[in-house]
């Protein structure tokens, strides 16, 4: 029996969020009294496999060979579904983003697995396995029951904490050969949004609504969020309307955030937008009216209009910066 | 080449959302019901390119796995666009129940191009489209906003975490679509809605398969404190509290 949990790499490298997946996965080993395995595939840098041994994994594999510099789904499904069998796990854990959400539902299928998808929380039980939830966009949270004996889980991002645990893990390093002509997927052009912090791995966001008037009013927030090391959002209508570019959107249809901190800039707070960003830790709202439901989210607010509130911010930062 | 669109029937995304009193079931009284928007999203994209004869697609079927209440979301399908549109009688169990019987009509009738939305805005599984992938063993292409036809082969767009790739999948393949698919989604004119009540709706009786999860029980989020308004000449204040208070700087 074991917890294998999958961690994707960027470029041969992970990420904090890797390192969440990890130590979730062995937490959820230690309620099943057995041992977590971390899964690696594709090319890493030196020295990062390990990584992955300071956050309570008992073994690392690292599987690399060709075929699989191209994220192809039925190609890696099939991989870390060998692996699980091999491993015998009953649990394995993926991250519940583009890549966990492309690969869990076909590792269910080969495992004959149920999935918990957006689970946010360590298992509420383990007999029976029952998982905590999103439900309903980010409005409410279920319950789910899984009853087979290999379960998936895929964890929101950012809902669990780092915890650091050295179990002198040793690094396997298996090759994991593909033949070409099972990788349909073939990469044509790859634009990569080079040097900015991503939306969905930053810990605070800057994001604009329609009380920003015009995209040419969006320096000072852009400025606000360099300063806080943050990323740039936008409400529905603002990509809409073609102001920011689509990826930037949040809400229901667009992203699902869940930073530490997000400020919410002219933004009115629609029930959908809020399905988007609702899992945030705190919410600033800055807005003219103030019976705006964005207020009732929030856990900070200032009525006003953006474009005189946001200078004053900007300094007000600048001057924490300094000090 | 025919297009399958696979289609939700969720809640109206402005509804507020209520349980039964045991919070065991969604409390569905005073609910619109609508095409879950990512897959409206697809439906238009699918009509797109066949609008456009050079793509070569031919037809766009809508499919759905539910029970007969769902009529006038399928209807609704049909008066965008969709030419016909097959219900699988049976109630949605889980995730694995609905792509398991979705599988069964993609063999039968062999779509060449399957969409699916992302994640439906009731269960956010995002989980049937890449089932429905492996049960049939084609490839699938996950988090697409862009979809093109060149000589039968997919030209598409995805979403990766830090940028996007644009990668070539040979048909059949299982696209799951994300925003940015199509501008907006096409609305029915009332011509569509007309032609939509003779559009043939195929009801198919399900296959047996086991479902893999079950809900027991729904909760309401934790209600958050009251807003602290900050004075809106004195944002240093608010600064303060954001690093003090809350921690987050």
């Amino acid at each position: 029996m074991s917890v294998l949990v999958y961690t994707e790499n960027w470029d041969g490298k992970f990420k904090k969020l890797s390192f969440e997946l990890v130590s979730y996965a062995s937490k959820v080993a230690e309620m099943l009294n057995t041992k977590a395995i971390a899964l690696s595939v594709g090319k890493l840098e030196s020295g990062e496999a390990e990584k992955l041994g300071n956050y309570g994994v008992s073994k690392i594999i690292s599987a690399a060979g060709e075929g699989l510099n191209v994220l192809d789904n039925q190609v890696y499904a099939k991989i870390i579904a060998d692996f699980a069998v091999k491993e015998g796990a009953t649990v394995v854990v993926l991250a519940n983003n583009n890549v966990g959400k492309a690969l869990a539902p076909r590792l269910s299928v080969r495992l004959k697995a149920g999935i918990g998808a957006g689970v946010n929380k360590l298992p509420v039980s383990t007999e029976p396995f029952v998982v905590h939830k999103r439900a309903y966009s980010g409005n409410a949270f279920a319950h789910l029951q899984i009853n087979t004996p290999v379960r998936i889980i895929t964890l929101s991002q950012n809902s669990f904490e780092l915890i650091e645990k050295n179990m002198g893990a040793a690094v396997e390093n298996v090759n994991v050969s593909v033949d070409a002509s099972e990788v349909k997927t073939q990469v044509r052009e790859v634009q990569k949004q080079g040097g900015k912090i991503l939306l969905t791995d930053a810990e605070i966001v800057v994001s604009g609504g329609r009380g920003m008037k015009s995209p040419d009013n969006w320096g000072p927030l852009v400025e606000l969020a360099d300063l806080l090391g943050a990323a740039t959002a936008c409400s529905r209508p603002v990509s809409d309307e073609g102001w920011r570019g689509h990826e930037e959107h949040t809400g229901q249809t667009g992203k699902i955030i869940a930073p530490n901190l997000y400020f919410a800039i002219g933004i009115s707070g629609a029930t959908q937008h809020l399905a988007g960003v609702s899992s945030s830790k705190y919410i600033v709202a800055i807005n003219t009216d103030k019976d705006a439901p964005i207020f009732e989210a929030a856990q900070y607010g200032i009525v006003g209009d953006a474009q005189k509130v946001l200078p004053k911010l900007v300094e007000a930062v600048k001057e924490l910066k300094s000090k | 080449m025919k297009v399958l669109v696979c289609i939700s029937n969720v809640p109206d995304t402005t509804t507020k959302v209520k349980f039964t009193d045991d919070f065991e079931k969604l409390d569905t009284s005073n609910i619109q019901w609508v095409i879950n928007p990512w897959d409206e999203l697809s439906l238009t994209r699918a009509l797109e390119l066949k609008d456009d004869a050079s793509t070569g697609v031919k037809s766009v079927t809508v499919a759905h796995v539910g029970l007969a209440g769902a009529e006038p979301t399928i209807r609704k399908a049909l008066a965008i666009g969709a030419d016909d549109a097959i219900r699988i009688n049976a109630e949605p169990h889980d995730a694995y129940y609905v792509a398991a019987q979705l599988a069964e009509v993609v063999k039968a009738e062999s779509f060449d191009i399957v969409l699916c939305g992302i994640e439906s805005s009731d269960h956010n599984g995002s989980t049937v489209g890449g089932m429905l992938s492996e049960f049939l063993g084609y490839p699938s292409v996950s988090a697409v906003s862009g979809l093109k036809i060149e000589n039968n082969t997919l030209v598409i767009n995805r979403e990766i975490d830090g940028g996007k790739e644009t990668v070539t999948v040979p048909a059949p393949v299982v696209a799951i679509v994300q925003k940015g698919i199509a501008k907006e989604p096409r609305i029915a004119a009332m011509r569509g809605i007309m032609m939509a009540r003779t559009k043939p709706v195929k009801v198919v009786e399900p296959v047996a398969v086991d479902a893999l999860t079950g809900i027991i029980s729904f909760e309401m989020p934790e209600p958050r404190a009251a807003c602290k308004f900050v004075d809106a000449e004195d944002p240093k204040q608010l600064i303060g509290l954001l690093q003090n208070e809350a921690k987050v700087l």
